[in-house]
């Protein structure tokens, strides 16, 4: 990859937040792992968030979909606000994870066929209509770039595909419940780069109905896709800007130069 | 490239003094697991081999069905055969759904807690309490304070008790074995707990709970101590061949006990009757056991990673 593309347009970032995070810290147990960041998510945004391992990316999205209330023994404080409403005050948690997708490091291919792994979470939320059902598998297959390969074995096992394959089930089936926002954890992590170059071209796509957080270890795929850029380090948030200034020769912060050009430490 | 590394291919492949140890390590190694695997299994076959060889003149239909006769010098098996039935069947109704949904709340719902500490500690150190241990708790427990008297429901609870740790700890087991990544992906996806456990934990590891629940049976019916003092009797006669003889507030006969009164306590039996029990004992086991083996590889197949 020499030419790096251009795709960080300007749609998207400047209008209304979706996120509102303020001094948040969280804690598990007696050890920090993020240490009072504020910063705003925008509407149909891709927002890259990098940083080095235990920099707290990882944690900041268990606390936006509140899976980290299912780790014993953490402390959360300050606010996270969806839409303006602080997701603590939100009764139904599990509706609230539905309006979020996640994609974690590894792909997780649920013991189910192909077409239960994409249909869980709209049985899970009630939806039976087998046509209704069909639709969502199609359309979030299709999404994911994975539906010419699978269509053919719908009801063969999720667990048997190939683990780049497996990666594109996972995201199809945290498009199924329609969110609001995606969250990709490190999703190229166990991904061949050619499978990873077309997922990154789902992701494009899927800017245009929702809002992206990625976090991601490869500085370069923040530079292909984020609008803007969140530099994270120990548990704080260095810096925040759109992707041109953090990837220029002059981000506010010399940490953030140095991890983006590999000099870092 | 370096010139020594290219050397000859064949000096690479010739065995060197360390290769020539290690093969010998590993070969003496699989021979020494073999023997003991060897010692395992033969006395196993010797001992069912003699038994069966000793009780062949009395092995019939009949012996089965029959009550014993003469004060027990012969006859059959028929009312200890499903005295044993009896308690096994009920002491696994309680035990099991108890055992299995208790396991899955520690498992699936309890937080770290000195609680859960506490009860997980509890669960190990009773499946080590001794069962005459067991069975002085189910006199004072279900005999005298619940007033059940000597019968087949005490003597049930006790196997009950004694039963249901184990069960909780191969649930605990069965349960563990499903990835932790399963049951993340279905929170992140907005699935309850119940969800999670219904749609992906249960279908899971339900071959390890019923494997764990069945060999649990073999304990069961060859307990002597805990049912002697809560409702096993010396000798019972019942109606032959009705499988419903027996009432569970009433005492009932069993092979394990039978097993020992005819070997010790009554003289001149037949030399056939106490091989023959302990036959029908042992292979009653080994038939519920092999039953728990196909179920196991069946559900095996529908295992899903």
């Amino acid at each position: 990859m020499t030419t790096p593309m251009q795709t960080n347009s300007d749609n998207g970032s400047q209008n209304t937040p979706v996120i509102e995070i303020s001094d948040l810290k969280v804690r598990y147990g007696d050890s920090p792992a993020l240490n009072g960041i504020s910063f705003d998510v925008y509407q149909n945004e891709i927002l890259g968030i990098i940083g080095p391992a235990q920099s707290g990316k990882t944690t900041l999205l268990k606390v936006i979909n509140r899976t980290l209330e299912l780790t014993p023994d953490t402390t959360v404080e300050g606010s996270v606000k969806l839409d303006g409403v602080d997701i603590r005050t939100i009764g139904d948690v599990y509706g609230l994870r539905r309006r979020i997708g996640m994609v974690l490091p590894l792909p997780v291919g649920l013991p189910l066929s192909i077409y239960d792994n994409v249909a869980f979470a709209p049985r899970t939320a009630g939806i039976r209509a087998k046509s209704e059902l069909d639709e969502i598998v199609e359309r979030c297959l299709q999404q994911a770039a994975l539906w010419d390969e699978v269509k053919d074995r719908l009801d063969s096992l999720g667990t048997k595909l190939s683990g780049g394959q497996q990666q594109r089930l996972t995201i199809a089936r945290a498009l199924s419940h329609q969110p609001e926002i995606l969250c990709l954890d490190e999703f190229s992590i166990a991904v061949d780069p050619v499978t990873t170059m077309r997922i990154e071209e789902v992701l494009k796509t899927l800017q245009t109905e929702m809002t992206i957080l990625l976090v991601t270890n490869l500085v370069q795929q923040a530079k292909r896709l984020a609008n803007r850029t969140a530099f994270f380090l120990n548990g704080d948030l260095i810096e925040i800007d759109t992707t041109d200034v953090i990837f220029s020769e002059n981000p506010s912060n010399q940490a953030t130069y140095d991890y983006v050009n590999g000099t870092f430490g | 490239m370096n010139t020594d590394m290219q050397a000859s291919p064949q000096t690479m492949f010739t065995e060197t003094e360390i290769g020539k140890q290690k093969r010998w390590i590993e070969n003496g190694m699989r021979i020494f697991f073999l023997v003991m695997t060897s010692l395992m299994i033969l006395p196993l076959l010797l001992i069912i081999g003699y038994l069966f060889y000793k009780a062949l003149p009395v092995l019939s239909f009949e012996f089965l069905f029959t009550n014993p006769k003469d004060n027990m010098r012969a006859g059959g098996l028929w009312a200890p055969f499903l005295g044993t039935i009896y308690l096994v069947v009920v002491s696994l109704l309680v035990s099991a759904p108890i055992g299995v949904f208790a396991a899955v709340y520690l498992n699936e719902y309890a937080r770290e807690n000195w609680f859960t500490r506490l009860t997980n500690l509890a669960v190990v150190n009773l499946a080590g309490v001794p069962s005459i241990v067991h069975a002085l708790f189910g006199v004072g427990a279900f005999v005298l304070f619940a007033g059940l008297g000597e019968s087949i429901l005490a003597a049930s609870l006790t196997l009950a008790i004694m039963t249901l740790p184990v069960i909780i700890a191969s649930t605990t087991e069965a349960l563990k074995a499903v990835p932790m990544s399963f049951r993340e992906a279905c929170w992140n996806l907005g699935a309850t707990r119940w969800q999670t456990i219904r749609r992906i934990v249960i279908p899971n590891s339900i071959s390890g709970i019923l494997t764990g629940v069945i060999l649990q049976v073999s304990r069961a019916a060859g307990e002597t101590a805990p049912i002697m003092f809560t409702g096993a009797v010396f000798y019972k006669a019942i109606a032959e061949g009705n499988l419903f003889a027996y009432n569970i507030t009433e005492q009932c006969m069993a092979l394990s006990l039978h097993l020992f009164t005819i070997s010790t306590q009554v003289p001149d039996v037949t030399e056939g009757v106490p091989y023959g029990t302990a036959i029908v004992l042992v292979g009653s086991v080994l038939l519920v056991n092999a039953a728990a083996i196909v179920l196991r590889v069946y559900l095996r197949t529908r295992k899903k990673w």
